[in-house]
């Protein structure tokens, strides 16, 4: 049976849009920007040296849904995720988030601006010297100073409880499963409370059955804090399950995007070839939430 | 890489029997398999099915077919292919690059239309890159090439202390935007936790040095003057650099080990993902830290160094403590003292940004950590006595 995806997001054919104007002073408005972008990537090409890793990327990255990007090893997935969070800068072309060019700010400004987003690493990337506790309220406790002692850590205490890590706080990090340092990962990028959360090689490196969860747990993050997510994956399994936009990203291009639909069944031999060399079935994969079943995702989380 | 393969499959034999029976073997496989290699007149000709599951037998007959192949040209022909998959044509590109290292041009030709979509995906219709030849360099070249490695490492050098200098001049702005909380611990480690051994080796040294001297003293009668030998050396000289030798050794490695695994575990880019700047989160308190410490320490390291040289005197120079802290007091001055600090302070300094900046360049994994660990101690050390030499000429310039 075939899956039951998500709306097919807004098509390439639609008019370039100028928001409405604001109170304040107008910004200039990117062409191509379409209404329900959140990301708009316009062209960029990023060279290291002599190689040229991206050869004029363009991607819509919608508002509040899940875009994952897929492609091989080497095909430019990191550097593109490492320039949408501003760790690196386009050779040429421009980043739109929420309307602002980030490609020209300094690292003052990118500063305040990396703070729309949360990242998720693909080994989560914890202070290894600092406990559960100490990783997760480290957000606040440097951006959010004026908040109280007692609220940060009822922050804290609250958001381990959510994602399942009740009691964990006190741990180290080297005590803690792969499942479970990477939602720490994933609180601690909620802490400042992102609007766009950026997930690296989420299900890599993880059993079946944890990739599954880890899957659910984007879903219901994505859901539950309405962000808009982005995943750089390999995992074609996780991706026909949590995406509702994909872009194959090829040396450096985007030679394909569209669902997962249109990627599995479309035109774009690269594209299926890519899908079938994964050996999945994308008929027998489901949508997260297709298949849920009604409960508390706690208790799923505590199994991971 | 055709040869090795073919190697391994069929060894090399000159027995007629043994031929005959390897080729009625491959013609039995063959006869299973849902493709057939034929070589022609300037082409190999492919029909049939080309899948990764019959990959390696794929490769196999190619490289039979190709293996004795010379001349200019040799297509591979996809004419008679009526399915492929990437792996398949994957493996004919990398046969392609392995004819054009052999001088043999070779382009895939015929096919369907999405068989050559998935070749132009493959990189099959560019042109094939040929396996670079090892040029050996001329002396020139070497020499060249040394120079414009050595101005690369100033250049990123200078954008790192430059970097850094920023850093600081941001944090004096705005103070709370550094990691002050880590100085106690950081000087700590650094100062604290390297006493004993800051202690022990300077009072050794102290104790050679009046050692070494004492021989030639006595011979002048001039017993009570190691007070002045050990006093000025150690102060000048010893202490400051056999404490900035410890440092360089405990805690520049250690900072280099620390932030090399911070960066290939991706912990600094968290930092900065965050928001928080490396350089004025982890560099400055770090380079600060040092640079408070190592004073303190080489100060330890003159008394206990000149405590060496008092207890050479007592048991081998008849010189008592009272005659030897007398004496010291005539020949040691304030400048001598404060020249040494002085010196540490730029020690520790250069400690700090060394360690700091290769844990920063560190790549590639485990490995890369421990190369930087070690190449941060080298550079310390290197870098300890260039310093030495510049403070030295300095203050006798100064007349200190």
């Amino acid at each position: 049976m075939k899956a039951e995806l998500a709306p097919r997001p807004g098509s390439v054919q639609e008019e370039p849009v100028v928001p409405p104007a604001p109170n304040g002073p107008s910004k200039p408005v990117p062409a191509g920007l379409l209404p329900d972008d959140h990301i708009f990537v316009d062209n960029v090409v990023k060279r290291f040296g002599d190689t040229l890793v991206l050869r004029g990327v363009t991607m819509h990255l919608k508002r509040h849904q899940t875009a994952v990007v897929i492609g091989g090893s080497g095909a430019g997935k990191t550097t593109l995720l490492r320039m949408l969070i501003a760790l690196e800068k386009p050779t040429t072309g421009h980043i739109w988030v929420d309307g602002d060019d980030i490609a020209p700010l300094g690292e003052v400004e990118l500063n305040r601006v990396r703070q729309r987003f949360g990242m998720v690493f693909q080994y989560a990337a914890l202070l290894d010297s600092l406990t559960i506790f100490e990783n997760v309220v480290f957000p606040l406790r440097e951006h959010r100073k004026k908040m109280s002692r007692r609220d940060q850590r009822t922050k804290v205490l609250d958001m381990l409880k959510l994602l399942g890590l009740e009691g964990k706080e006190d741990r180290m990090p080297s005590e803690l499963s792969g499942g479970q340092r990477k939602r720490v990962g994933l609180a601690r990028a909620l802490m400042l409370e992102p609007k766009i959360l950026i997930y690296d090689e989420p299900t890599s490196g993880l059993d079946p059955i944890t990739s599954r969860m880890v899957d659910d747990l984007i879903e219901e993050t994505r859901d539950r804090f309405q962000v808009t997510s982005v995943v750089i994956s390999h995992d074609m399994t996780s991706t026909m399950r949590i995406a509702h936009q994909a872009f194959l990203l090829v040396r450096g291009e985007v030679i394909a995007s569209g669902t997962p639909d249109d990627l599995a069944y479309g035109d774009n031999e690269a594209a299926r070839e890519f899908i079938m060399a994964s050996g999945i079935a994308p008929d027998r994969l489901s949508r997260v939430g297709d298949e849920k079943q009604a409960g508390d995702a706690t208790v799923k989380y505590k199994a991971m | 890489m055709a040869s090795t393969l073919q190697g391994r499959m069929a060894p090399a034999s000159s027995a007629p029997a043994d031929a005959m029976s390897a080729s009625r073997k491959s013609s039995a496989r063959a006869k299973h398999l849902p493709f057939s290699v034929e070589r022609e007149e300037g082409r190999v000709v492919l029909t049939g099915e080309l899948t990764m599951r019959h990959a390696g037998a794929l490769w196999r007959r190619l490289s039979e077919e190709v293996d004795d192949a010379s001349g200019q040209r040799l297509d591979l022909d996809l004419s008679g292919v009526t399915h492929a998959d990437g792996a398949a044509v994957a493996l004919l590109v990398e046969l392609r690059a392995a004819l054009s290292g052999r001088a043999i041009e070779c382009d895939l030709v015929g096919g369907s239309e999405l068989l050559r979509e998935l070749v132009t995906l493959y990189g099959g219709e560019r042109a094939p890159t040929p396996r670079p030849k090892r040029v050996k360099e001329r002396g020139v070249a070497r020499f060249g090439g040394g120079v414009a490695s050595v101005l690369q490492a100033i250049e990123r050098w200078v954008a790192f202390v430059g970097s850094v200098a920023a850093g600081a001049a941001g944090v004096v702005a705005r103070p709370r935007t550094s990691n002050f909380r880590s100085l106690i611990t950081l000087s700590e480690r650094a100062g604290a936790d390297g006493v004993p051994i800051v202690l022990l080796l300077n009072f050794l040294v102290g104790f050679v040095m009046a050692y070494q001297s004492a021989g030639q003293l006595e011979l002048y009668g001039a017993n009570v003057y190691v007070a002045d030998v050990v006093g000025i050396s150690v102060t000048r000289e010893l202490a400051p650099l056999m404490t900035a030798i410890i440092m360089s050794g405990r805690s520049g490695a250690a900072f280099a080990a620390e932030l090399g695994t911070m960066k290939v575990s991706e912990e600094i880019d968290a930092l900065r993902t965050l928001g928080l700047e490396p350089v004025r989160y982890l560099i400055l308190p770090r380079v600060l830290a040092l640079a408070l410490v190592a004073p303190a320490l080489t100060l330890l390291g003159d008394v206990i160094g000149v405590a060496g040289g008092a207890a050479v005197g007592a048991l081998s120079l008849e010189v008592t403590p009272r005659a030897y802290l007398a004496e010291l007091r005539t020949a040691v001055f304030f400048s001598d003292v404060w020249t040494g600090l002085v010196k540490s302070v730029g020690f520790g300094i250069a400690i700090g940004l060394i360690g700091c900046q290769q844990g920063f360049a560190t790549s590639g994994g485990a490995a890369g950590v421990g190369r930087r660990t070690t190449v941060t101690v080298v550079t310390c050390l290197f870098a300890i006595v260039i310093l030495d030499t510049l403070f030295t000429v300095f203050f006798r310039m100064l007349g200190v």
